[in-house]
């Protein structure tokens, strides 16, 4: 297909800001009058505010106010506190203070005198299930929607310790099929106990938020994924109308899942300034990061999977207790069952949850949460089958693979497309596997070769929401993106499919997204892998609303009937004689008279109340093209990545290399070539990551984290990666959005991360560590045939 | 409690000469603190886990960087940035082992930073004592990291005496093997401290990692002609390629003649407070070629004698895997 954008690279708008240092993050604002406010935390893992007493601290020069719970909106258990009296891990912010610069600020914490009462508190989600372990909060221990209190029995917890089948009471529980018929069916029957870590989003950029209130208008300068879709509940948690704020998030440095919506920082110098009539800049520091950032949800689980003579998946049976930290999370472990659904395609499965808190960092969605955690537990068993029944591991996967008949979930719905076996076989071809696995397990010298494959699943698309695209009689057309600026480009790459339809050159594009003030339509949030699928729906329903009002307003013009009428070359012209026509900047000329639905003074009742206000804003100023995505979507939008990987494995230091490594993306049309090779390679890192470094440590008899720094918590470094990561993709287009495209960002690292640990598990004869991260103690440990230091479903070990 | 980040108020000198420097520090005692590259001490002090009153700011003063020779060896001003040290031709050409122990240092960005003297007498990276709690070594009575349930994965096998926390330092390990001496002036008086001699464990004092005091400037290191040009080894295992400190290192320095080893150091970094030095794997190998069989024949001597923790037995078998491969090299 001959397309002027959809396929094509381009340039971003924010591009030159990031390349040249002058994009200004929410920390790079200043406005007259601001003052600094700092964080007083908890230095306990749960305690109650007995008393605080602040007199000293505001008697300093300088200091301006402080701010505590009883300032800000309530809150009840385990939703997310702004402010608490009630700490619930060490780090939680019990209040703030704000002075004239914030070594002031810092000097005055000091000087404030909060009274704690410890409370009980536990870092272990299995400790707390003990006959009589601690709860987390005083609300309970677990959350599987409702807060309440579960214990198993001690022989349930020294089972499940051990690594043995779990008979601890499971809150949560799905299934589907007939289990027992699957597991009679095997030919092989694995069972594995498995410990992935809960480590932190670690965003580049930390949540600084500066704010200020001007003519009754709150405004908030933040980071975060989402541009629209935050307003709302921003709104509510300040206690103003929507219209009465103004949001600007132009740019974001990373947010991974823990900046999707409104989290509870992003609110709290709109409170204090309100409180003190100041304007207040709060800068989180790195440390901070840590405790109001977030981490992944840590899994201590068991799996028993069927694999058939043929290396068909019969049956998975799979338990999972879910490290939630302390407050609301718990989504991983039915959306790690569903990736197990979709991927493999079991005949039945069964999945057991115990959603448990910890006095511990809060976690949240990080990048494929739940699926991501479980690709690198399953993906290592599908080779240890594979070696069982004889079988290359990349043809297992290939027998397993999910099309577009494929189901996914308890419900067994359906799929809108998918082409799992077409990624393996580009991604063999390209990686030139049926070669290299044969190295696997050579060895030169101290080092082994290890070759692995590994798969990535989320789902990956959303519908429902608006589009907004505007003519001005200059002849330019204004892409109004409503899509937050997370770092994929999705805000701006997602309009081209209204570019496209409507056939305009980028350069005649003016993009507008990253403030309220913008006029920016209801978006989705920019998390799930779901953006590029969502909005270029929305916005090809708006392009598609603009496109017909202009053939209406020619053919009023001209005469005939609009279907007469056609676009191209920034002109609408009649079909049957081309001369006829209207440059667009006539055509917004015209709209602007013509007023009413044509310039925006009407619009349809269905869209959403901000995508309402965007238009309003924008009426008069040209032709609106505006429409809420009502397009049919057959069922859920699958991303799905497959990730190979080669490996050197010194055996002495424990420590690996990775020779190669090649990503697959099967996400439907390509939309943009540069930002999809940015999510692989992105996702290639975040996957290293998982598989053998990142570290998420807490002392358990006093609570305390050892994980607050970059060099404490070890992201890979740009020697621990590749020096290149190739990509390609499949790039058949899913019948279900305009343009072809799906979603794909988040997969992209749960495949990165099976396919290191198949290729360490192939370089160590088929050894699984059943954990991550696998570390150099671990390898030096097995390698030299002595024990772990710990038992098979310790956490807090790295 | 805070998680700071802010610069405390604080007093700052830059005397020009060691002399002042050293009056200042002397004067200033514990309530002083001397900055060289800054890599080491502003995390201290932005975390305000420890609070001098003032700095004594070493780098306006002439002649403690800089690298020249001397009587067949070299001498190289402590205040010498890690970059300067792995590019200098005659560190590369007679004395590679520093070269490759400066360049594991962290990043780029520290080591063009960070000094050869803030390498040497930087502070352990204990995460207890990093946190700022009062243990042992700030003067308190527990160690948090050798307790029933601590975690101490990257502590010591070795030498442990209420604290388990390690030397941290790259360069430290290499100088041991090197034989080399630091030149530490207080006033006008110059004293010359073997290398293995600067470094000290729990046992002799739990709350400073060398023997430096105040009015104690380390100035330069002295490598000796004895081992210039030898053949060396160094290997750094850390979790990170870069930015990490290590898991265990080891430093070898070997003299052969006629195919056998005459003369060795070797070195292990992060097994205990010092530098470890593995005499009796030293001892064992002189008038042995240097290959597989020696090293594996050996490198159980290295790690005899270890008590680990909870968390870091691994230690002992990485140990002695790089004791084999200083010898196999």
């Amino acid at each position: 297909m001959n397309r002027m954008h959809i396929g094509k690279d381009f340039i971003p708008p924010d591009i030159h800001g990031k390349v040249t240092g002058k994009a200004k993050y929410a920390e790079d604002y200043a406005v007259d009058g601001m003052v600094y406010a700092r964080l007083y935390t908890s230095p306990m893992p749960h305690a109650r505010v007995k008393n605080i007493d602040a007199e000293a601290a505001l008697a300093m020069e300088g200091v301006v106010g402080i701010l505590t719970a009883d300032d800000v909106y309530p809150t009840e258990a385990p939703a997310p506190a702004l402010l608490t009296n009630e700490p619930v891990y060490v780090g939680d912010p019990i209040l703030a203070v704000a002075a004239v610069d914030e070594k002031t600020a810092e000097d005055a914490l000091k000087k404030i005198r909060v009274d704690l009462e410890p409370l009980p508190f536990v870092v272990d989600p299995v400790d707390s299930l003990r006959p009589k372990g601690a709860s987390a909060r005083l609300e309970g221990n677990i959350y599987p929607r409702e807060m309440r209190e579960m214990r198993w029995a001690g022989s349930d917890v020294e089972r499940f310790v051990s690594g043995q089948e779990p008979t601890g009471p499971a809150p949560t529980e799905w299934s589907y099929g007939d289990l027992e018929a699957g597991f009679d069916n095997a030919e092989v029957v694995l069972e594995e106990s498995f410990v992935t870590t809960g480590y932190a989003h670690m965003s580049m950029e930390p949540r600084s938020v500066l704010s200020y209130w001007q003519n009754g208008k709150c405004h908030v300068y933040g980071s975060t994924q989402s541009q629209s879709f935050v307003v709302p509940f921003l709104a509510r948690m300040l206690g103003i109308e929507q219209k009465d704020l103004v949001f600007i998030a132009e740019y974001c440095g990373g947010g991974f899942g823990s900046k999707i919506s409104a989290y509870p920082v992003l609110a709290l110098p709109g409170y204090f300034s309100r409180k003190i009539g100041r304007p207040v800049m709060l800068r989180i520091t790195r440390e901070e990061e840590y405790y109001v950032g977030s981490a992944r949800v840590g899994f201590q689980g068991w799996i028993k999977a069927g694999f058939t003579k043929t290396g068909r998946v019969s049956a998975v049976d799979l338990y999972i207790v879910q490290d939630l930290g302390p407050k609301q999370a718990g989504g991983d472990a039915s959306s790690a069952g569903g990736a197990v659904s979709i991927l493999y395609q079991p005949d039945a499965m069964r999945l057991r949850d115990v959603p448990v808190l910890t006095n511990t960092t809060p976690r949240g969605p990080q990048r494929g949460p739940g699926q991501n955690q479980i690709a690198a537990v399953f993906e290592p068993m599908m080779d240890k089958a594979a070696q069982a029944l004889g079988l290359d591991p990349l043809d297992m996967r290939r027998l397993n693979a999910p099309d577009s008949s494929a189901t996914l979930n308890a419900n067994q719905g359906p799929i809108t497309s998918a082409y799992m076996e077409e990624a393996l076989l580009k991604g063999a071809e390209l990686f030139n596997w049926s070669e290299r696995i044969k190295r696997a397990g050579q060895r030169n010298g101290s080092k082994v070769t290890g070759v692995g494959v590994g798969q990535g699943y989320h789902s990956a698309g959303a519908s429902g929401y608006d589009g907004l695209v505007r003519l001005t009689p200059d002849g330019k057309l204004h892409l109004h993106s409503g899509v937050g600026n997370l770092g994929t480009y999705s805000y701006a790459s997602t309009t081209r499919a209204a570019a496209e339809l409507l056939k305009v050159n980028w350069d005649n594009c003016v993009l507008h997204y990253g403030n309220t003030e913008e006029h920016l339509p209801w978006s989705s949030y920019q998390a799930g892998s779901n953006t590029t699928f969502t909005h270029t729906r929305a916005n090809h329903v708006a392009a598609e609303d603009l496109l017909n009002k202009m053939k209406r307003i020619a053919a009023e013009a001209l005469g005939g009937d609009p279907g007469n009428y056609d676009v191209a070359d920034e002109r609408v012209f009649d079909t049957r004689n081309a001369a006829r026509g209207l440059t667009y900047a006539e055509v917004a000329a015209r709209a602007v008279s013509l007023g009413g639905e044509y310039s925006g003074e009407s619009y349809p009742e269905d869209i959403h109340e901000v995508t309402q206000r965007a238009v309003q804003g924008l009426a008069g100023s040209g032709l609106i093209g505006v429409g809420k995505d009502k397009l049919p979507v057959r069922g859920t939008v699958p991303g799905l990545t497959v990730g190979f990987a080669e490996i050197e494995l010194d055996l002495e230091t424990g420590k690996h290399e990775i020779i190669d490594f090649l990503a697959v993306a099967e996400c439907g049309t390509v939309v943009h070539p540069q930002g999809l090779a940015g999510q692989l390679r992105g996702g290639a890192v975040w996957g290293i990551g998982m598989a053998s470094l990142e570290r998420h440590v807490y002392d358990p008899q006093n609570g305390l984290p050892a994980s607050v720094g970059y060099y404490q918590t070890k992201p890979p470094s740009y020697l621990d990666v590749p020096t290149s990561t190739e990509w390609t993709a499949v790039d058949i287009a899913d019948p279900d959005n305009p343009v072809g495209a799906r979603g794909v960002g988040e997969p992209a690292m749960g495949s990165a991360t099976a396919a290191i640990l198949c290729a360490l598990s192939s370089a160590l004869g088929g050894h699984l560590f059943n954990r991550t991260p696998v570390t150099p103690d671990l390898i030096v440990n097995h390698v030299s045939g002595q024990g772990q230091s710990f038992d098979p479903m310790a956490i807090n070990s790295f | 409690m805070a998680a700071h980040d802010v610069m405390p108020d604080i007093e700052l000198f830059q005397p020009v000469t060691v002399e002042d420097a050293s009056t200042l520090a002397e004067r200033l005692g514990s309530r002083g603190w001397i900055l060289a590259g800054g890599q080491d001490t502003y995390g201290w002090l932005k975390d305000r886990a420890k609070s001098p009153r003032a700095m004594v700011d070493l780098a306006a003063i002439e002649g403690i960087s800089g690298i020249e020779a001397v009587d067949g060896g070299l001498r190289i001003g402590a205040m010498t940035s890690l970059t300067t040290i792995t590019r200098d031709e005659r560190i590369r050409a007679d004395f590679s082992l520093l070269a490759s122990a400066a360049g594991k240092v962290a990043s780029p960005q520290i080591r063009n930073q960070g000094t050869l003297g803030g390498n040497l007498v930087q502070d352990t990276r204990c995460w207890y004592y990093r946190r700022g709690l009062s243990c042992y070594r700030a003067g308190g009575n527990i160690c948090y990291a050798d307790s029933p349930e601590g975690m101490n994965r990257e502590h010591a096998i070795f030498g442990a005496s209420r604290c388990v926390a390690v030397s941290p330092s790259d360069t430290g390990t290499a100088l041991v093997a090197l034989d080399a001496t630091m030149i530490v002036q207080n006033g006008d008086a110059e004293r010359r401290i073997p290398a293995r001699e600067f470094f000290v464990g729990p046992a002799v004092n739990i709350t400073h990692m060398t023997v430096l005091r105040p009015g104690d400037i380390l100035t330069a290191v002295e490598l000796p002609e004895r081992w210039a040009g030898a053949d060396f080894y160094f290997e750094k295992v850390a979790d990170r390629n870069v930015w990490d400190f290590a898991l265990v290192s080891i430093a070898g320095a070997f003299r052969s003649e006629a195919g056998t080893i005459r003369d060795a150091r070797l070195v292990c970094g992060a097994v205990e407070c010092v530098p470890r030095r593995l005499e009796a794997v030293e001892a064992a190998i002189i008038g042995k070629p240097r290959n597989e069989e020696t090293g594996t024949a050996v490198a159980a001597l290295a790690s005899r004698g270890a008590a680990p923790l909870n968390f870091n037995h691994f230690k002992i078998p990485l140990m002695e895997n790089l004791v084999k491969r200083a010898l196999r090299a």
